[in-house]
């Protein structure tokens, strides 16, 4: 049997081993647990690059967990989907890569940036749970099974936003996040109960076979949209995002951002693949098409007007969510109409998850930089940074890679993405699209404030003894940074390997279907 | 009438549980409306899995019967309870560091971080 079937599953339990693993490790001292933290993470990134490069010729994985078959025989000869099944297709797999890279980034820069506080086994440990809980909720086809992965991802994201728990901001950053996600968590498990009521099943592909319209449906997407986007972070429910993100450690927060790409996943997951044509009417996609645009907008205001780095980058990313809701609704909207979807529909959809791959890497980087700035200048403030370029030169170059990239300047690879939104949202309402070049006109002024202010200028006296951050910090970042300009450089071979195929896989609803339950039920 | 009274039982369960995580202002409030949602969708999964004249799942025990209860519901529950269990002590945990930090359990007091 090949080794290359078991992919699904190993690359959640690789991660999950290194997690319940890592106080071990940690008796080996600090150099055994760096050393675990870090091939723990590259072994999950290499595998789920391999997953996604057995996707794209194999087509949709399904992988049963502790069985043969997802479906249960009896001797009546009545069969029920109940076993667990993990289902990847290019989307699923894509979203790994995705997250996993983010992943490694993160725990190479966090080796240094740790380095200063004390329980650190427990630190990796919760830091493999979250990257586990992650690449469940993006690889499972079960719907209690996403449930339970965002459990995972949930509490152990808790406990490293409060990680530095002798900081009070902290601990309430935590708190707030833990109230939100926590009653999110809750109405996603009443929905999963709805659809166990209607069909006697949790496994997607089932449900989505069964699905007709009634009340407990709506009632069930109203949930799931609620909480979801209560989860990845957009604006009626977008408070615990800047609190969070910047009480978090930076690799951390870097880590989050793709996490909450991860409820953004579930988000369309359930949108296109469990309800889509059912869906009918166009008052989902036009909610989240008007949460798109309120995200966008209000979050790149709230950003403009922020004096710490954190908080900052933490608006924009809620208003970078806004890009990616904006292009995968407006993909949504023309999912009953071919020629729409031909028109304009399909463009916005790669836009949108161009994008979200764009933002992942782009708004790590920003993360890491401004984890750098405080490693090195013991500041977030930026009223007191300045005048770093000179004696940061990496992390200046970084720094402004990563920030023309967000703002959108050609030829980055924000561009690229957004130019695509662009085009598409104008052939649906311009003013959507006049919304997204307004808000990309601020995103840039406000980077050149923190460029100027943080970087530039003369320098300051307090800042004389600041170093370049360690190697390790640097290598963190630059593969985030290349990751940046491999996309800036390449961005038609992007568009047609990495882009596409997700796109492709997150419309073809019966494709996704049929691989699982076959001919029938 | 009486078969649709566990609904209405997870419905008010649901609500007060909605209601004090909205409205109190005490830390310990709020987790317990936080527990309250948790314990409305546990009872919920449970009443959905029931059917009427259902037996225990467990061969052994049964007897002769017609229908049986599937288990899969039972097991989510479980699961949902463990869940709950971890959240409720991280929850609190988070409560008395707080209360340490601040002197406090009135939210309208612990605002440091706003903008």
């Amino acid at each position: 049997m090949n080794w290359s079937v078991h992919l699904p599953a190993l690359v959640i339990a690789v991660p999950l081993l290194g997690a319940f693993a890592a106080p071990v490790a940690g008796l080996g001292g600090k150099p055994l647990r760096n050393l675990w933290l870090v091939t723990v993470s590259a072994l999950t990134a290499i595998l789920s690059i391999i997953l996604w490069r057995y996707v794209q010729v194999e087509g949709i994985m399904v992988y049963v967990l502790g069985g043969e078959s997802w479906a249960l025989t009896l001797p009546s000869g009545l069969s029920w989907p109940i076993r667990i099944i993990l289902e990847v297709d290019a989307f699923s797999a894509f979203m790994a890569v995705v997250g996993s890279i983010a992943a490694l980034a993160g725990a190479f820069f966090s080796l240094r940036f740790m380095e200063r506080f004390s329980g650190l086994d427990k630190f990796v440990s919760l830091y493999f749970l979250l990257t586990a809980g992650m690449l469940g909720m993006e690889l499972t086809g079960d719907l209690f099974n996403f449930f339970v992965f965002l459990e995972i991802a949930s509490v152990a994201s808790f406990g490293l936003v409060a990680y530095w728990r002798d900081r009070p901001e902290a601990i309430e950053a935590g708190f707030k996040y833990m109230v939100v996600s926590t009653v999110a968590a809750m109405l996603i498990l009443i929905a999963v109960g709805f659809f166990y009521g209607r069909y006697n099943a949790v496994n997607m592909a089932a449900v989505a076979r069964m699905m007709r319209f009634g009340y407990a449906e709506k009632i069930a997407l109203v949930f799931l949209v609620a909480s979801l986007a209560m989860k990845c972070g957009t604006v009626p429910m977008h408070m615990w995002t800047p609190d969070a993100y910047t009480e978090a450690p930076a690799g951390v927060t870097c880590l989050l951002v793709a996490v909450s790409q991860a409820s953004l996943y579930g988000l369309f997951r359930v949108c296109f693949s469990l309800y889509g044509t059912s869906l009918g009417s166009s008052v989902v996609p036009w909610t989240i098409i008007v949460m798109g645009v309120l995200s966008m907008f209000i979050g790149v205001t709230m950003a403009v007007i922020q004096k710490e780095i954190k908080r900052l980058m933490a608006y924009h990313s809620v208003s970078q969510i806004g890009y990616i809701l904006l292009g995968l609704g407006v993909g949504l909207l023309a999912l009953n109409d071919p020629q729409a979807m031909a028109e304009y529909g399909f463009t916005a959809m790669k836009g949108g998850i161009f994008h979200l791959i764009n933002y992942t890497m782009y708004k790590g980087l920003l993360f890491l930089t401004a984890g750098a700035l405080y490693y090195a200048a013991g500041t977030r403030n930026l009223n007191e940074l300045g005048g770093l370029a000179r004696v940061m030169p990496h992390t200046t170059f970084m720094f402004v890679i990563a920030a023309a990239a967000i703002a959108g300047l050609p030829p980055f690879n924000g561009f690229v993405s957004k130019l695509l939104i662009y085009e598409s949202t104008f052939a649906v309402y311009p003013i959507l699209a006049v919304a997204a070049l307004v808000t990309s006109v601020l995103t840039l002024a406000s980077f050149v404030k923190v460029f100027q202010t943080a970087f530039l200028g003369p320098e300051k006296s307090v800042f004389q003894h600041v170093k370049e951050v360690p190697a390790t910090m640097l290598v963190g970042m630059s593969i985030l940074t290349i990751v940046i300009i491999g996309l800036t450089l390449f961005p038609t071979w992007s568009l047609a390997h990495l882009v596409e195929p997700a796109a492709k896989a997150l419309v073809d609803q019966a494709g996704y279907i049929t691989a699982v339950m076959g001919g029938g039920l | 009438m009486t078969g649709n009274m566990p609904f209405l039982v997870v419905g008010i369960l649901f609500f007060l549980g909605l209601y004090s995580i909205l409205f109190e202002r005490n830390l310990i409030k709020i987790a317990i409306g936080i527990t309250l949602l948790e314990a409305s969708a546990n009872l919920l999964l449970i009443v959905l899995g029931y059917r009427n004249g259902g037996s225990i799942p467990v061969f052994t025990l049964a007897g002769e019967v017609e229908t049986m209860v599937l288990p899969t519901p039972q097991a989510l529950t479980l699961t949902a309870i463990v869940i709950g269990l971890a959240t409720s002590a991280l929850l609190l945990s988070l409560i008395m560091m707080l209360y340490k930090h601040y002197g406090t359990l009135d939210v309208r007091e612990i605002r440091r971080l706003r903008g």
